[in-house]
């Protein structure tokens, strides 16, 4: 299966992965809903990979919906800005859903902003201009992607601004576009995609043009035929093109997307722009057109509320700093088995308790699972079926890597390329043995980590 | 009071746990023993239907005799029973399979308590065996009972079944240079080590555990096609005797060792890769064996020394990664 796409050589697929149940029927028809604003949010100082902000606001002091509250402190760091009007509290330290320890700033609501239709239309409706962007300066246009505030929506939360800066020494041919959301459960890009497919083309354009790039890509896996038509309307006379690619996961990865579409393989321990490619999600491009064309900094964002532990799954847009528990609440509450709950997805999601924890940018949804859904099966012993082999998409001898972290062997981990896991929990999820690949793994490369640092 | 899982959820109990939170439950590794439990089913089946009572006899001295090792070591260990997950039950069909009806009680009986307690349990139980069980104790008694397992411990003239009556087809070319057609050896009715006659029969349940992806396809292709060269090479260098590669492939015991013996995963290499070079360097040996060596056959010999070499291979055969030179 071609990708039937003149110029591109990718087959539209990767070597192994694996094809986990989907769960996409649960939230994937309900359109987007816009949340009342909450009474509080609560805004990490850290939102992204990279450096963290330094706090700009005091406590009780007033701020505007929108307004920065915090600049980055380093160069791959972002601005933070006010999800909602009202009034700075005290920092506390919080427990975010991956488990770090960060100052946060609350800010207790005063004041209106549009709610319901109106907010949507704020920031996804009105005109998205397809031409005449040539008038942004590529330069201008990761400014104001800083000064917006872009991370990743896709879930790593890198700083955009730093993916689409102009650069001499890696020039980029392909922008692609990450429309894939292979995880398990999560609707949000899929909702964006068809309900707001414009900025998304509008932001791609500008991010394309900030980058160089010669041809821009929206990479979308074929199981989501809707998303693809209302692109591929969007996108008429833009040059922009759609490559369906095969759902398998993890098709979203960046290495593996770009092998998909243009066949080139990131180096070990690379970037994207190593083989040319820049690459960002569809929600960050709609960011985008919104920060370049309107000024308007990142404030909401789409999550997906689903799981069989959620009473009614859906697709929330919700201000930044919102609690989970205040989205499951708002979704009708947790069902009466639910058992675990995830940011994020249920492959590479973070697993948390405190239903006070606040969402940050880079979380795309929240996946609630029930009881019978995360019982455990027992581990065994490895019979070395090679399974684990057979489904990693990068090609590792995962149950190697995992003993030999098991065994505290660093030597013989490194022999195995423990550092080119990026955890996405194939082999894990395979397991006949139902051995914990993943989180064995992860402690083998905190240790190389550490041996590397000494 | 019950532990909190089988109380009826009345309000919802929050977990944590690392990532993946989602894991397959369709494969374990109880799952794996029950497919090559069906996969051997038309081979037992077909050892029933030649062999008859002497069949029945050896499956039962065999089984009974592993799944009692497995209690005792295991207890011996002091460790919970391991007689569920199904791998003592595999062992003691493949070992019986591998032995010739005619076995006296006691071969089949030493045989299982060497496949389990020195085939598996001394090196740790399931998984972390270096040799494959059931061979481990095949070899055993193969050279504490010479008779036994040589040519004449499978005969037995006065026997009502016909094929005992008759002498195995490697030892009927090896001592005799008489060939078998390839139709009796393609439907089994020979003598020979119960499993091993009908080529039909380990085709089937081969098939069946490639398919099911429960053992690896690259380890028999390697094993055959590896025959088919040395065999090739062997037509048309040796004597025109009428013993082809195709008698080489169909007779004794290749297949139902290409098939359920060199494809136990533990003592088998990891990758794609390892497996085929595994599958290859067994195919080679046994055509060495059987060609060059005193011996008829050389399949359990061949498998056996790879099995050595496996951690070998694993070495070697380390992939490149993604993105890697």
């Amino acid at each position: 299966m071609g990708l039937k796409l003149e110029d591109y050589t990718g087959s539209g697929t990767f070597a192994h992965g694996i094809h986990p149940p989907g769960h996409k029927n649960l939230s994937q028809d309900e359109p987007v809903r816009v949340m009342p604003t909450p009474d509080t949010v609560v805004l990490s100082l850290h939102q992204n990979i990279g450096g963290p902000c330094e706090p700009l606001v005091k406590p009780r002091q007033t701020v505007a919906w929108g307004e920065i509250i915090g600049k980055g402190t380093s160069f791959v760091s972002t601005t933070l800005h006010a999800s909602v009007p009202g009034i700075v509290q005290r920092p506390v330290r919080m427990t975010l859903a991956n488990g770090r320890h960060m100052d946060t700033l609350p800010i207790k609501t005063e004041g209106e902003i549009p709610s319901g239709r109106g907010l949507w239309d704020e920031i996804f409706g009105g005109n998205w201009p397809v031409t005449g962007l040539d008038a942004y300066e590529p330069a201008r246009i990761s400014l104001a992607i800083n000064e917006g505030g872009l991370v990743g929506l896709g879930g790593a939360a890198f700083p955009t601004h730093v993916k689409i800066a102009p650069s001499d020494k890696k020039p980029i041919h392909t922008l692609i576009v990450n429309g894939c959301e292979c995880e398990p459960y999560l609707t949000s890009d899929y909702r964006l995609m068809v309900e707001a497919p414009w900025p998304i083309i509008t932001g791609a354009l500008l991010a394309g043009r900030s980058v160089g790039a010669k041809r821009i890509v929206i990479g979308v896996e074929d199981n989501k035929a809707p998303a693809i038509a209302a692109l591929k309307r969007a996108a008429e006379g833009t040059g922009i093109k759609v490559a369906v690619v095969k759902t398998k996961y993890p098709q979203g990865s960046e290495k593996h997307l770009i092998q998909a579409v243009i066949k080139r393989q990131v180096p070990l321990g690379g970037l994207p722009s190593d083989v040319g490619v820049a690459m960002s999600n569809v929600g960050t491009m709609a960011a985008v057109a919104r920060a370049v064309i309107y000024k308007k900094p990142l404030t909401h964002r789409v999550i997906s509320v689903t799981g069989g532990g959620i009473v009614n799954p859906s697709n929330v847009l919700a201000p930044i700093g919102v609690s989970f528990g205040a989205l499951v609440d708002f979704c009708g509450g947790l069902t009466p088995d639910a058992a675990r709950m995830i940011a994020g997805g249920p492959m590479m999601g973070f697993a948390f308790s405190n239903p006070g924890t606040p969402v940050t940018k880079g979380t795309s949804g929240l996946t609630v699972m029930t009881r019978d859904e995360v019982k455990a099966g027992e581990e065994t012993a490895c019979i070395r079926c090679g399974k684990c082999v057979d489904v990693c998409p990068m090609n590792l001898v995962p149950t190697k890597i995992a003993m030999a972290s098991r065994h505290q062997d660093i030597a013989l981990s490194r022999r195995y390329n423990i550092m080119a896991c990026f955890e996405c929990g194939s082999c894990a999820y395979t397991c006949p043995a139902h051995i914990p690949l993943v989180q064995l793994i992860r402690a083998g490369k905190a240790r190389v980590a550490v041996a590397d640092r000494s | 009071m019950k532990p909190i899982d089988e109380i009826l959820p009345t309000a919802p109990v929050i977990h944590v746990s690392p990532s993946p939170h989602l894991v397959q439950t369709a494969s374990s590794t109880r799952r794996m023993m029950v497919d090559v439990l069906i996969a051997l089913v038309p081979v037992v089946a077909m050892s029933l239907f030649v062999f008859r009572g002497y069949a029945l006899f050896q499956l039962a001295v065999c089984l009974g005799g592993c799944l009692l090792a497995e209690l005792v070591f295991v207890k011996m260990r002091g460790r919970p029973s391991t007689l569920k997950d199904g791998s003592a039950i595999v062992t003691g069909i493949i070992l019986a399979m591998s032995l010739p009806g005619t076995a006296p009680w006691y071969v089949g009986t030493i045989a299982a308590f060497v496949a389990i307690g020195i085939g598996k349990i001394i090196f740790g139980g399931m998984g972390m065996n270096l040799f494959n069980p059931a061979m481990v104790g095949r070899a055993f008694v193969m050279i504490s009972f010479a008779g036994a397992l040589a040519a004449s411990g499978f005969e037995d003239v006065r026997s009502a079944v016909d094929a005992i009556s008759q002498a195995t087809p490697m030892n009927a070319y090896k001592i005799n240079g008489v060939v078998t057609p390839l139709t009796h050896l393609f439907w089994g009715t020979t003598n020979g080590s119960l499993g091993e006659t009908s080529a039909l029969a380990c085709l089937l349940g081969g098939l069946y555990l490639v398919i099911r992806r429960t053992a690896s396809w690259e380890i028999p292709a390697g094993l055959i096609a590896a025959v088919l060269v040395l065999g090739g090479v062997a037509d048309l260098a040796g004597p025109a005797d009428g013993w082809t590669v195709l008698h080489h492939i169909l007779g004794g015991s290749l297949l139902f060792g290409a098939f359920f013996i060199a494809t136990d995963p533990v003592t088998s290499p990891l990758t794609p890769t390892g497996k085929f070079i595994f599958g290859a360097g067994t195919g080679m040996l046994i055509m060495v064996l059987r060609l060059f060596s005193g011996y008829p056959e050389g399949v359990m010999f061949a498998v056996l020394f790879m099995n050595a070499l496996t951690p070998l291979i694993n070495r070697w055969s380390i992939p490149t990664p993604f993105g890697g030179k």
